[in-house]
C-alpha cells in the first residue's frame, strides 16, 4: 500500500510518521512525477491558500483534483478539509477547493489563533473519543445528503460535525496526526484496501 | 454513570494548541509587510502568514531611535486584508506591548531583537498567554531558554535588514551542531550540556531523546534570494521569515512567489532555478563589517 501525501507545506511530517506506524509506504507528492502509482492520498494541515497556489504553480491541481472528485480514497484534515469540501466560505475569492466531498466548510471559523481549542470528540462510530486539536480550524456548515457524519463537537448547544465520511472521502476539521491518533488513517487504508485498483 | 467530560470543555491556549499552529506553518515562508497592500501582495503569493510591522529591518537599522510594537490600526488594517495568520512584534521583556497584541488577536507575537529591548534582564512571560510566541536565538542555549519561558517556535536571528545570510548560517548550524551532539552524548554529561547552555535539563534530555527541539525551528534574518530559503531549509531549517528581502526586491510580487515556490521545493535544484530566473535584483544587502549595530546580541 502506498499513500501519497500532499507535501507542498504544512504537517506532512506527522501524517509521513503515521502511514509508516500502519505499514505503509510514504510517497511526498511535490510534483505530478510521483502522483501516479498512490493507492490512497492525505491532504495534510497547513494553509489553504498557500496549497491552492502551488497546486497550480505545479501542475498538480488537475490531476489531483481528478481524483477527489472521482472519490478515490483521500483523507483530509484541517486546511486538507478545506480542499476537499465542495463549496468555501469566507475564504479568498479566487480560492477554488479541490472538491469531491459534498459539505460547505467556512474557514477559520472559529476565529483567530487566540480562540483554537483542544477538546473531547466523542466518536462511537470509532469506538472511542477523539482528543481533538482544532487549530484556526475550518467548520463544517453543511453537509450533503451523501455525507455520513462519525463525529460531532458540541458548539453552543448545537452539534457540529467535524469528522465526515462520503463513500471514501474522509474530511476532518481538527488534527488526529497531531495527537498520533490513526483511526482515521485506518479507516482511510480499508477504503483503500477495499477499492479496486 | 457517564463520566464522559462534557464536549463543551474547551482548553484554549494550550501548548498543543500553540505549537500546533507552528507546525501548520512548517514548510511555508512568512513575510514582513508594512501595510494592507502589501500583506495582499504576500497572501497572493503564497505565504502563509504575515508579519505585521510598520519598518521593515532595513529600515530600522537606517533610521535608528527606538524601534517599538506597531500602531494598533496599521496591525488591524492587515488583519482586514487577509485570511492567513498574522504575526507581530513586541519589544524584548515588554509583556504590555505583549498584552496589546494579544488584546487584537494577533495569530503569533514575535518577541524581537528587531525592535528595541524593553528589559535589559528578563523577556516575557510566555506562559502568562493564550497566544503563541516566537523568539529569536542565537545558539541552543538561548532556544531553550525562550522555551522554558514558554516560546511555541524558535527562529534562528540570523542579522535582520542586511540581506545577507551568513549570520543565519551560523546561528542554524549553532543550534542544529548542539543538537547533533547532544544526541550522541552519554546520560551523565547531558548535566555538563545543560550547565553550559545554561539550559533546563529536561530540556537537555528531551533533546538527547528525540533529536530536535521541542518545538519548530524556523530561520530569519538575512533571507533574500530563492536559494537563500533552499540554502537554510536544506540545513535543517523548517519554515523561513523573510524580512525587508521581499519588499525591498526590485519587483517584490515576483520575489515573494519565487521564495515560496523554492521553498515548498528546496531540494529541487531545477526549481530554485526555475524561479531565480529573471527576477530582478534583490535587496542591495550589506557586508557584516558594515553593520554598526548586531540585532542578534539583543536577548540573551
Amino acid at each position: 500500500m502506498r499513500v501519497g501525501i500532499l507535501a507542498l507545506q504544512g504537517d506532512v511530517r506527522e501524517h509521513a510518521a503515521a502511514v509508516r506506524r500502519a505499514g505503509a509506504e510514504v510517497a511526498e507528492i511535490r510534483t505530478i512525477d510521483g502522483f501516479d502509482d498512490i493507492d490512497a492520498l492525505i491532504l495534510p494541515g497547513g494553509e489553504s491558500t498557500t496549497m491552492c497556489l502551488l497546486l497550480d504553480k505545479t501542475g498538480l491541481r488537475s490531476p489531483v483534483e481528478a481524483w477527489t472528485r472521482a472519490g478515490r480514497p483521500t483523507l483530509g484534515t484541517c486546511a486538507g478539509l478545506v480542499l476537499l469540501a465542495d463549496r468555501v466560505e469566507d475564504g479568498r475569492v479566487d480560492q477554488s477547493p479541490l472538491g469531491g466531498l459534498d459539505i460547505a466548510v467556512r474557514r477559520n471559523g472559529h476565529g483567530r489563533q487566540r480562540h483554537s481549542f483542544e477538546a473531547r470528540v466523542p466518536c462511537p462510530a470509532l469506538s472511542g473519543d477523539f482528543d481533538a486539536v482544532f487549530i484556526r480550524a475550518p467548520r463544517i456548515v453543511e453537509v450533503g445528503a451523501g455525507v455520513t457524519v462519525l463525529a460531532s463537537l458540541e458548539s453552543e448547544g448545537d452539534l457540529e460535525p467535524v469528522v465526515v465520511q462520503q463513500g471514501a472521502l474522509i474530511g476532518c476539521a481538527f488534527h488526529p496526526e497531531l495527537a498520533e491518533d490513526d483511526r482515521l488513517l485506518q479507516l482511510l487504508l480499508d477504503r483503500a484496501e477495499g477499492a479496486p485498483s | 454513570m457517564d463520566t464522559t467530560p462534557s464536549t463543551n470543555d474547551r482548553s484554549t491556549g494550550t501548548f498543543r494548541v500553540k505549537r500546533g499552529l507552528a507546525d501548520m506553518l512548517r514548510g511555508g515562508v512568512i513575510m514582513d509587510v508594512v501595510n494592507a497592500e502589501q500583506a495582499r501582495i504576500a497572501e497572493d503569493a503564497g505565504a502563509v502568514s504575515v508579519m505585521a510591522l510598520e519598518r521593515v529591518p532595513s529600515d530600522i537599522r537606517r533610521d535608528g531611535g527606538v524601534a517599538r510594537m506597531s500602531d494598533p490600526e496599521l496591525i488591524e488594517g492587515i488583519q482586514a486584508a487577509v485570511t492567513i495568520p498574522v504575526m507581530a512584534k513586541a519589544r524584548i521583556g515588554h509583556f504590555a506591548e505583549a498584552q496589546v497584541l494579544e488584546s487584537l488577536e494577533v495569530d503569533y507575537i514575535d518577541e524581537s531583537e528587531v525592535l528595541t529591548p524593553a528589559d535589559e534582564a528578563n523577556h516575557i512571560d510566555k506562559w502568562a498567554f493564550d497566544v503563541p510566541f516566537v523568539c529569536g536565538a542565537t545558539n541552543l542555549g538561548e532556544a531553550l531558554r525562550r522555551i522554558s519561558e514558554g516560546a511555541a517556535m524558535i527562529r534562528s536571528k540570523g542579522e535582520a535588514g542586511t540581506g545577507n545570510i551568513v549570520e543565519a548560517v551560523r546561528h542554524l548550524r549553532s543550534i542544529l551542531g548542539d543538537i547533533r551532539r547532544i544526541t550522541v552524548a552519554d546520560e551523565a554529561e547531558l548535566y555538563a550540556w545543560a550547565k553550559e547552555l545554561r539550559a533546563p535539563v529536561d530540556l537537555v534530555i528531551e533533546i538527547a531523546e528525540t533529536g530536535k527541539l521541542p518545538v519548530p525551528l524556523f530561520c530569519a534574518g538575512g533571507i533574500a534570494t530563492p536559494a537563500d530559503a533552499s540554502l537554510v531549509l536544506q540545513l535543517g531549517a523548517e519554515a523561513v521569515f523573510v524580512g525587508s528581502g521581499i519588499f525591498k526586491a526590485e519587483d517584490p510580487a515576483l520575489m515573494a512567489r519565487a521564495i515560496v515556490e523554492a521553498t515548498a521545493n528546496f531540494e529541487d535544484a531545477s526549481v530554485v532555478a526555475k524561479v531565480s530566473r529573471g527576477l530582478g535584483a534583490a535587496m542591495p544587502g550589506q557586508e557584516m563589517s558594515e553593520v554598526a549595530e548586531r540585532l542578534s546580541d539583543r536577548g540573551w
